[in-house]
């Protein structure tokens, strides 16, 4: 009982993309990767065991992992390289050939991963390692924090 | 007046000849200095505690190519551009050096012919190693790859390029002693994440403010900084700071996730694949240092 009330408030959580208003693209951008954030620390949790397995929910977080990974590209444009707190680091637009590397890794890799359609945690978790090998690659060159 | 020049002249040369003795190199001494046999095996983990592979490999390098050392990416701080060296067992890098000449680089910051390395290679921190852990890296260092070649020299600017000038800084910023005190009781354990994030591991090195002459600022160690190639900041990572706990700093050193699951990114993508190479206890004793200290 309780684990299908675990799965049903996850599942509610999950099921909603993240939130895309159309503020501009820093807020679309950011938009997007606190998604990827919560989706991230939803599968990590499902990992290790904090909260049950639930393949519903693992394959709603890979299939959001695909449409962040479709979608993020799109909001760099020229216009938005500062301003509103972004932490997208220059290199974005000073090394496109490296940068659309680094989104187009992401895209094959997540979608590898949603195709992967795991039924079990062991194959979650291969999915999602696939997925977050990416974080910290991009991260390094091409996010920069501020505090 | 012939005196007064006099005087002047030999005031000059004494203060010349003080100049030249305080900014003298001073290297270990017999009874310091690192003793053969080192264990290459043991090595490898201080290899990895040090991060020569993120300055020394090639930048992005992945897998076996961390232990290319030929050589890596320039450093471009407000001081100039720093190039890493090659410290591949090749004779173009250290295959002439013995124990005491590497002993004397990590340790003193000397080069084996004598003059003073740039502080951006972290002998400041190295200082505090163990003789015998420098001896192990020595003897890991010899049974890695032989990289050829020489990186093209780095770019210092003025007064920062008259390296004897090194000297002087040394004297007021290369200390072996501990930095942050711990009460007595301190366990074994925060003290030998002291010795990793002090020493070997250099943390403060980058999550330390430095002055205007590029000393660490000991009164806010630890407490995050401007990154030193202006690229944003570097995190504080005391408690004061950094509210995660013990076992979730251990866990972002092994997995590169902040407790929300953040990534690392920056230059700790770098080191935290070097920790994620250390046994867990090395992790777990780095925690609880960092939790122990008070500012």
């Amino acid at each position: 009982m309780l684990r299908s009330m675990f799965a049903a408030v996850l599942a509610v959580a999950v099921i909603l993309p993240a939130a895309t208003a159309a503020a501009g693209p820093i807020e679309d951008r950011q938009a997007i990767m606190k998604g990827n954030g919560r989706d991230t620390k939803m599968g990590g949790e499902m990992l290790k065991g904090v909260v049950p397995f639930d393949a519903a929910v693992a394959n709603k977080i890979l299939a959001n992992y695909a449409a962040a990974a479709k979608a993020f590209p799109a909001h760099f444009p020229a216009n938005s390289k500062t301003g509103g707190d972004t932490e997208a680091s220059s290199a974005i637009w000073t090394m496109p050939a490296d940068w659309k590397i680094a989104t187009d890794k992401f895209q094959k890799d997540t979608a590898a991963a949603a195709a992967l359609k795991p039924t079990d945690a062991a194959t979650f978790g291969k999915a999602f390692g696939m997925v977050t090998a990416n974080c910290k690659t991009c991260h390094e060159g091409f996010r920069i924090k501020k505090n | 007046m012939q005196r007064l020049l006099a005087s002047l002249v030999l005031l000059g040369a004494v203060g010349a000849s003080a100049a030249w003795l305080v900014t003298a190199p001073q290297p270990l001494p017999a009874d310091v200095v690192a003793q053969a046999p080192g264990d290459a095996q043991r090595g490898a983990r201080i290899l990895h505690v040090g991060g020569c592979a993120s300055c020394h490999a090639a930048k992005g390098a992945k897998g076996a190519d961390r232990l290319k050392l030929g050589g890596g990416a320039v450093l471009a701080t407000a001081f100039g551009a720093f190039q890493p060296p090659n410290i591949s067992p090749s004779p173009d890098g250290i295959a002439g050096w013995s124990l005491a000449d590497f002993d004397n680089a990590m340790r003193r910051g000397i080069s084996p012919d004598g003059r003073h390395y740039y502080p951006a290679f972290p002998y400041t921190s190295y200082a505090r190693m163990t003789a015998g852990d420098v001896a192990d890296l020595f003897a890991y260092l010899g049974t890695l790859p032989a990289v050829a070649g020489e990186p093209a020299a780095g770019a210092i600017k003025f007064p920062f390029n008259i390296r004897r000038g090194i000297g002087l800084w040394k004297r007021l910023y290369l200390d072996t002693g501990p930095v942050a005190r711990l009460p007595a009781t301190a366990p074994a354990q925060v003290r030998a994440g002291q010795y990793l994030v002090e020493g070997p591991g250099h943390c403060g090195e980058c999550h330390t403010p430095r002055d205007i002459f590029g000393g660490l600022d000991r009164a806010r160690w630890l407490q995050g900084a401007p990154d030193a190639e202006g690229k944003g900041r570097v995190p504080g990572i005391l408690p004061a700071r950094l509210k995660w706990s013990a076992a979730e700093i251990a866990d972002y050193l092994k997995t590169g996730f902040t407790p929300d699951y953040d990534s690392v990114g920056g230059s700790m993508v770098e080191v935290q694949a070097n920790m994620a190479q250390l046994p867990e206890a090395d992790r777990t004793a780095i925690a609880a240092y960092l939790k122990a200290v008070t500012p």
